[in-house]
């Protein structure tokens, strides 16, 4: 027997893969295909002070093995979150998940996720300071290593449950706002968000998202997260929750070698519904077949 | 999984698909299905023309390289369907004398609820608008339904020129489904209730990603979820 088993700051998972922000929305359309309790957690879709209706559609784009996104962190806000979704979600979900928390100020961070600090189904806090589909706030934050040291403290300051600060790939050097989130207190980061991209559709020579430009993601932007979790972990200190284009149990494998305590998968979810269902039931039998008996066991291994 | 029983041209760009495999999740007409397409990122929501237990038929057209590969797929390959998916038209608003007015891509769920109207006893009429004569498809089809059929060309290559809008029978109640100018100039044209469906660019195609909400009287709604099909008094355009 295998133990696929991981840890995130002290607090235990059954086993390292959690459907990313922003592609599982609160859990409930994936009830309809299978038990969401096989999950390690869930990190529930990016949630603000207000509510937000996000961009002007079209809002997705299809690229080669990806695709584009500027949703725009469309969610119901906050107060609606903590008295609707969550209680409908312990309903389909024993365990504990991650709030994404998303803003434009700092106070705003800060007033949301000291709700989500008060709710025992939270394991853990993802600071989202790199939403590329955002004019203020999101990406502006996560770009700056001072303003993601400062906001981490801030946040820090206002919670109890393990702060994880969830980074924007689109910075030249990606280890250095880790350390600034590790400064600043966080417990853990996150990463990569999306890529920043575009596609122009050649009928109507405009680009082909109303907003223009979107998030890239999908399996095609697996290397470049993969490089960015190793380099992350080589810099800090702290946990790192690994993703980015993960579609299979080999590529869970991979981020944990890179360095990555747990993984967040994102569009593949959106592609094949199954797809976490399908890694969790593959992660053994792959296991045995590299010779991995404890997951935990190769969390940073390749730097070894 | 479902298995290719027939994939044939029956219109210009326009093929027609008859799939065998689980239908247990199809509840209504207007309801849609997405397909997964080799070489393909995203799956391509197609709606539903018609099922029965077991079977069903798809019509698409061929607008970019994943609907031109799926026109390529021979009969007997195997193919990953979601079924089931979007709320689909409510067929006790309906009244009597329904109305059915379909654009180009959006004639083929209409079949699927005028064979339903039909079984209830209701007095059919539909208008189906294509820009031509080479695309037209499924007018006998109606007919032998028994519903009342007008074609529309925009060139007046076949039928009556003009716009969906250039005939207007006597109804009780209008569905509608085509691209978003003519959902409008219906919308426009026809006082009293009615039901128009939708398209957008969607991600996921069941409710997850967010990538395809527009707004509407009543909230923001998921043209893949609480869509495609709105009333006609909770449009917002």
């Amino acid at each position: 027997m295998v133990d696929t088993k991981t840890a995130l700051s002290g607090w235990e998972l059954d086993n390292p893969v959690i459907p990313a922000s922003g592609t599982f929305g609160f859990g409930q359309e994936f009830a309809a295909f299978y038990d969401l309790g096989i999950l390690g957690s869930i990190a529930l879709k990016g949630t603000t002070k207000e509510p937000r209706f996000g961009n002007p559609t079209p809002r997705i784009a299809e690229c080669t093995e990806g695709m584009l996104n500027s949703v725009g962190l469309q969610n119901p806000g906050v107060h609606k979150v903590i008295k609707e979704e969550l209680p409908e979600l312990k309903k389909i979900f024993p365990k504990k998940a991650i709030a994404n928390v998303g803003g434009f100020s700092e106070e705003e961070y800060v007033y949301v996720a000291s709700l989500f600090d008060k709710e025992e189904q939270i394991g853990l806090i993802e600071l989202n300071v790199s939403c590329p589909n955002v004019h203020a706030g999101g990406m502006s934050f996560g770009t700056d290593p001072k303003k993601v040291e400062s906001l981490t403290r801030a946040v820090k300051a206002a919670v109890k449950k393990p702060l994880y600060v969830k980074l924007s790939p689109n910075v030249t050097d990606i280890a250095e706002i880790a350390l600034a989130a590790e400064s600043g207190g966080a417990d853990g980061v996150a990463l990569i968000n999306t890529l920043l991209g575009m596609r122009i559709d050649l009928k109507t020579k405009k680009p082909v998202l109303a907003n223009k430009k979107g998030g890239f993601s999908g399996r095609a932007v697996f290397p470049v997260a993969l490089r960015m979790v190793y380099d992350v972990y080589e810099a800090v200190h702290i946990p790192v929750i690994g993703m980015g284009g993960i579609s299979r149990a080999e590529d869970v494998m991979e981020m944990m070698l890179a360095g990555a305590s747990a993984v967040e998968v994102g569009a593949e979810n959106l592609v094949d519904p199954f797809a976490c269902r399908n890694m969790i039931r593959d992660l053994p039998r792959v296991m045995e077949k590299y010779g991995v008996k404890s997951l935990k066991e190769i969390i940073g291994g390749a730097h070894r | 999984m479902y298995v290719i029983l027939k994939n044939e041209k029956i219109a210009e760009n326009t093929y027609e698909m008859r799939l065998a495999g689980d239908t247990s999740e199809i509840a209504r007409p207007g309801q849609f299905v997405n397909v997964k397409i080799d070489g393909f990122f995203l799956r391509r929501p197609i709606s539903v023309c018609d099922y029965e237990d077991g079977e069903i038929t798809l019509i698409y057209k061929v607008v970019g390289g994943g609907t031109e590969k799926m026109s390529r797929l021979p009969a007997g390959e195997r193919l990953d369907v979601l079924t089931g998916l979007g709320n689909g038209y409510d067929l006790a608003a309906s009244g009597q004398k329904p109305l059915l007015i379909g654009g180009g891509a959006g004639v083929p769920p209409l079949y699927f609820l005028a064979k339903k109207l039909v079984a209830q006893g209701k007095e059919v009429s539909v208008i189906l608008g294509f820009n031509k004569k080479e695309e037209v498809f499924y007018e006998e089809k109606f007919r032998a339904l028994g519903a009342k059929v007008s074609v529309t060309t925009a060139d007046g290559s076949y039928g009556v020129k003009g716009f969906v809008t250039a005939v207007r029978p006597e109804h009780t109640y209008v569905y509608a489904c085509g691209p978003e100018p003519m959902l409008k100039a219906v919308y426009g044209a026809y006082e009293g209730g009615g039901e128009y469906s939708f398209e957008e660019r969607m991600g996921c195609g069941f409710g997850a990603c967010m990538g395809c909400t527009c707004k509407t009287i009543a909230g923001n709604k998921r043209i893949c979820k609480e869509g495609p099909v709105l009333k006609k008094e909770e449009i917002v355009w």
